[in-house]
């Protein structure tokens, strides 16, 4: 069995992925991210190895994609986070034709061609209120940590209205409505609202279709999916489990099967002596 | 004699100032605005009657002003920060045409006549990035009071290129230059040239014409003050009272009230 690995150096963790010939994600880990980015990267694929079981040896093929793709030394090749995000949406999803991807400090939106190819984008690093950093910043202002952020906003039944117009100006918001005896829960649920009118804007410019699919730490948020599904006012896709944290990982390692089986194809024509 | 209040609330910091009929600081108090914006209010005017050894009965007209004036509940009438800081501005330093005034979380570039009318502002309504924000993140970032930001800035001679705009990612940005080994010194003069190029974009929308006069809390950073007139090429006018700007301009709108209350005939009006 050949093994690769796709590794994501995202800007707050860093995800590995190992994959098996047949294209089955058989371990992944992650690891916060930090600013010693190679230990990192070490730390998340030994984790993943050891999850798959497998040696380091027979890890064949290594992809890395992510903001820090090219600050970590290891790794076979380097593809965009959209690339691999695109490869592992459509092979989870093969009817995707948008991809929305909400990660800690970035939200990206794409369209992919019929052959899952990304064919337009739009990316929003800039600014944290279109980011994951907007409901960690609401989060940590009413005294709760990231962790908490999901099963908090899923008690909510009603969504207060946060401007989301800076994640630093929305401190101020929350604390009025929280004098004014909001419950926590549901200025967490106008937050993620809010990032959701951003998540839309971003997807308008690249002339979204269906089928969506949705990546990105950040969707791991069950009311995050509820809130982007409605607005979207259709189905969605979104990878099971933890998976869809991973995608663009998975995307990296998946490729890291097609260059090897391209290798080996190359190898066969080859004439031999 | 009659005396005038003017109470500036802002958004991190909450200021009064009491004048004398002769329009001469009597009586200056600050206070942290914190969650109850009212009691700060109160607190900021309560600490000012006393610096100036007043009662409260002894001023009769007080104007509110700063993003939470309409609750200077205790106040006859509001104006806006921006009238008030250029009126603040042009007593304290006639010649002034440009006012920079740079907050804890919003910087306002205003150009004002020769007469001190304001003729065009433009502000960072939107972001937080440029404001005095963008130094709290550094220090937090960096675990030092505000207070030390700009005596260390001062000490660098190479400043890191910081590339974030938004203030919530200057932090780790901040984070990874101390990761990558370079000098709080330098990290930080790189944090205040780049709120620098945030407010000479601001100022470039309105104009900038001689003098420039600066305003705001973030006129107690004296590397704040450096790298802004070495951009700019001139110097700025910052004084020992420019942290009170708009409460300076508020409490000079207030004796313009008390004035024209005076007068007869001149009742309402003037701002």
């Amino acid at each position: 069995m050949t093994y690769t690995a796709g590794i994501d150096i995202g800007s707050t963790y860093v995800k590995a992925v190992i994959v098996g010939a047949d294209g089955a994600p058989l371990g992944r880990a992650l690891e916060p991210t930090g600013f010693k980015l190679a230990p990192a990267a070490e730390r998340a694929l030994s984790a993943a190895r050891a999850q798959a079981g497998i040696a380091p040896g027979d890890v064949r093929y290594v992809v890395t994609t992510g903001f820090g793709r090219h600050q970590i030394g290891i790794g076979d090749v380097a593809v965009t986070d959209l690339t691999a995000a695109a490869r592992g949406a459509a092979h989870l999803f093969p009817g995707t034709r948008t991809i929305l991807d909400v990660g800690g400090h970035t939200m990206k939106a794409s369209r992919l061609g019929p052959d899952a190819r990304v064919q337009s984008f739009r990316l929003n690093d800039k600014c944290a209120a279109g980011t994951g950093a907007f409901l960690e910043k609401t989060a940590r202002y009413m005294g709760y940590s990231i962790t908490e952020i999901g099963p908090l906003v899923a008690t909510s039944k009603q969504a207060v209205p946060i401007s989301g117009v800076c994640a630093v100006f929305a401190e101020s918001e929350v604390i009025n409505w929280l004098s004014e005896g909001a419950a926590p829960a549901d200025i967490m649920h106008g937050a993620v609202v809010s990032l959701v009118d951003r998540c839309m804007q971003l997807l308008k410019r690249v002339r979204m279709e269906p089928e969506f699919t949705l990546v990105g730490g950040i969707l791991r948020f069950e009311r995050m999916v509820d809130v982007v599904r409605a607005a979207l006012g259709g189905s969605v896709n979104v990878p099971p489990g933890d998976l869809v944290q991973f995608t663009a990982a998975y995307g990296a390692a998946l490729l890291g099967q097609r260059r090897l089986a391209r290798l080996a194809a190359d190898r066969d024509a080859a004439p031999v002596a | 004699m009659a005396h005038a209040a003017g109470v500036d609330v802002g958004s991190t910091q909450t200021k009064a100032v009491v004048l004398d009929e002769a329009r001469r600081i009597v009586g200056r108090a600050l206070t942290d605005t914190g969650a109850n914006v009212m009691q700060a209010a109160e607190r900021a005017f309560a600490e000012a009657l006393q610096d100036a050894d007043l009662r409260e009965d002894q001023v009769e007209y007080v104007v509110g002003t700063g993003y939470g004036r309409y609750k200077v509940t205790f106040g006859n009438t509001q104006v806006t920060e921006i009238s008030c800081h250029a009126r603040g501005a042009v007593h304290m330093f006639p010649a002034t045409r440009t006012v920079l005034d740079m907050g804890g979380q919003d910087t306002k570039a205003i150009r004002v006549s020769p007469t001190g009318e304001i003729v065009d502002f433009c502000m960072n309504d939107k972001c937080a990035a440029g404001t005095g924000r963008f130094l709290g993140a550094a220090a937090v970032a960096l675990d030092l009071p505000l207070a030390e930001l700009g005596p260390t800035a001062l000490r660098g001679d190479r400043p890191v290129k910081i590339s974030t705009t938004c203030t919530v990612f200057a932090e780790s940005e901040v984070l990874s230059w101390v990761g990558k080994g370079r000098k709080i010194e330098d990290i930080l003069l790189g944090v205040h040239e780049s709120i620098a190029t945030r407010s000479l974009g601001l100022l470039r929308r309105v104009g900038i014409e001689p003098e420039v006069t600066f305003t705001g809390g973030v006129t107690k950073n004296q590397a704040m003050v450096d790298v802004l007139a070495q951009r700019l090429g001139v110097s700025l006018n910052v004084g020992a009272d420019s942290h009170f700007m708009g409460a300076l301009g508020a409490a000079l709108f207030a004796l313009d009230r008390i004035v024209a209350g005076r007068a007869p005939a001149a009742a309402g009006g003037a701002a």
